[in-house]
């Protein structure tokens, strides 16, 4: 836990006050984890959302129309999306992709000594490596998860559309009515929280691997669950304190 | 940056201990290197080279004992002071520690590029003479996981020469290259020490390279003398040192003060975990 919080404050030294002494990360290789965090996870995350979008609006629709009530669907859907279930399946998705690889790539080059060769040549490992895969997470997920509300959204649409006879434009009017700012900006805040909780958990348990291969996969697997764990409870004590107090 | 004159070491070690959970790997070390030596530090497998290695260069804390770079005592150091002493000694590590997911010039030019702004054609030049140096001419655009073992250990050592280091460190430079890269290793690090006045501090159990490069010799003791030096000087006088552990390890003797195999009654102590029963036990 001491470590795991010396780190998180490591990370925010060599982000936000190294550079103003002189000490930058590199920014290109920021660019290039953002690729790999990110825009690599697009067809997941939106296959995902949409799978989702279209399976809520039809469960919504079965039992919002025994009350005479499915005009409601696209409420349901959006509001689902945005404050709920898009933060959490980009953070599953993310989880699953990005931060196990993190984990096992951070794992070996310490076996591999390479982390130690980083530090006798003098360079930072935080500034080196950790900086940019941190700021890559703490920008894609939250876009990723704007991307995967409009994909989910297209998801209840397409239902709303070809079976329950909406047209496009009443689906959209309906949706945005009911959405308020709050809404997205309610779960683009546990986004961020959630970023936040992958990277560096994902990066401590690599950073501490001991032991060759096993320690790997054992560090990896620890990466997994911990972020999980952590992000639903993250989860539910942001939906407390934004939608319940 | 403190400047040496020739009399103050680039190394010294007093009275280093490590304690790993009671065991003593390194036991109450102390010796000096000089401006221009080339020290091999040379031992059994696990008589604890690459773990002094390892404090000498600031891997590793002791658990007692100083330890003098340039000259500065780096035990007490912070990582920013530490690194500023690390700027000035280059590292070629056991496997060659290069970056995975960089190519071969790219690793090269990670402390050029890390430690200082020049301008990319420079860089480009630096890094081909380092290859070029260690016999690796075009290999640059290739990744670590593309060339074989000794050329790893190649581009490591041309990675530690990057930044025309004061001091080298070299773990196991020589294991896994053929006869021939051994010489070429072995000239380069002469070179070095002789024409550029670097120092070299090398960690071996190539003997015929030990004696070819070494100014002076420090060997580790294993077993009760473990974590200590049993035998220390130039290599003449290791050469003709009295002591049997000393010849048995220079001439590579299978048997001698460290045994082919313990004796029968340590075997079966070993075994079993008491001592070997005698004779009587059977009959009560």
């Amino acid at each position: 836990m001491k470590e795991y919080l010396a780190l998180n404050g490591q990370i925010l030294y060599w982000t936000l006050l190294a550079p103003f002494r002189g000490q930058f990360f590199k920014v290109g290789e920021v660019f290039h984890q953002m690729v790999l965090i990110g825009v690599r996870a697009l067809p997941m995350a939106a296959l995902t959302t949409f799978s989702i979008g279209l399976t809520l609006a039809m469960q919504a629709a079965g039992q919002l129309s025994k009350m005479g009530a499915s005009q409601f669907v696209p409420d349901l859907v959006i509001l689902s999306l945005l404050r709920e279930l898009g933060p959490l399946l980009i953070g599953v998705i993310v989880i699953g992709r990005s931060g196990s690889a993190v984990t096992a790539e951070l794992g070996t080059m310490k076996v591999s000594e390479e982390i130690e060769a980083l530090q006798v040549m003098a360079i930072n490992p935080i500034r080196f490596l950790i900086v940019p895969r941190f700021l890559a997470m703490m920008i894609m997920l939250p876009a990723l998860t704007v991307f995967g509300n409009y994909v989910g959204m297209v998801g209840g649409w397409s239902i709303c559309h070809f079976a329950l006879d909406y047209n496009t434009a009443s689906y959209i009017a309906h949706s945005l009515s009911r959405a308020r700012p709050w809404d997205l900006y309610s779960g683009l805040v546990k986004s961020v929280v959630f970023a936040w909780l992958i990277i560096t958990i994902a990066c401590h348990m690599g950073l501490r691997v001991e032991g060759g291969a096993e320690g790997v996969g054992q560090a990896t697997t620890s990466s997994v669950v911990w972020s999980l764990l952590l992000m639903l409870v993250a989860n539910a004590c942001l939906t407390a304190l934004f939608f319940f107090t | 940056m403190s400047t040496l004159d020739d009399s103050t070491p680039v190394i010294e070690v007093t009275d280093l201990v490590r304690d790993f959970h009671g065991r003593k790997v390194l036991n109450g070390l102390s010796f000096q290197v000089m401006k221009g030596d080339t020290m091999i530090i040379m031992g059994g497998s696990g008589c604890g080279k690459s773990t002094l290695l390892r404090h000498i260069i600031g891997a590793m804390k002791p658990t007692s004992g100083s330890i003098k770079l340039f000259g500065q005592e780096i035990t007490g150091m912070d990582e920013k002071e530490l690194g500023r002493v690390r700027r000035r000694f280059g590292m070629l590590c056991q496997s060659g520690a290069l970056l995975q997911s960089l190519t071969v010039g790219e690793n090269v030019a990670l402390p050029i590029l890390e430690h200082g702004k020049l301008d990319p054609g420079i860089v480009d030049l630096m890094v081909k003479m380092k290859l070029e140096m260690v016999g690796l001419t075009g290999f640059e655009h290739l990744k670590p996981a593309e060339i074989s073992g000794g050329m790893k250990k190649r581009v490591g050592l041309a990675r530690a020469l990057a930044l025309d280091p004061e001091l080298l460190f070299s773990d196991e430079p020589t294991a896994g290259l053929d006869p021939i890269m051994t010489s070429v290793v072995d000239i380069l690090t002469q070179e070095m020490t002789r024409k550029l006045g670097v120092t070299a501090v090398v960690v071996t159990h190539d003997m015929t390279s030990a004696f070819r490069i070494g100014s002076k010799m420090v060997m580790l003791g294993t077993g009760p003398n473990q974590g200590k030096i049993i035998a220390a000087g130039t290599p003449d006088e290791i050469r003709a040192s009295t002591n049997g552990e000393v010849q048995q390890f220079i001439n590579g003797e299978p048997d001698g003060p460290v045994p082919l195999r313990l004796s029968k009654g340590d075997y079966v102590e070993r075994l079993l975990g008491h001592p070997a029963p005698t004779r009587n036990s059977y009959l009560a």
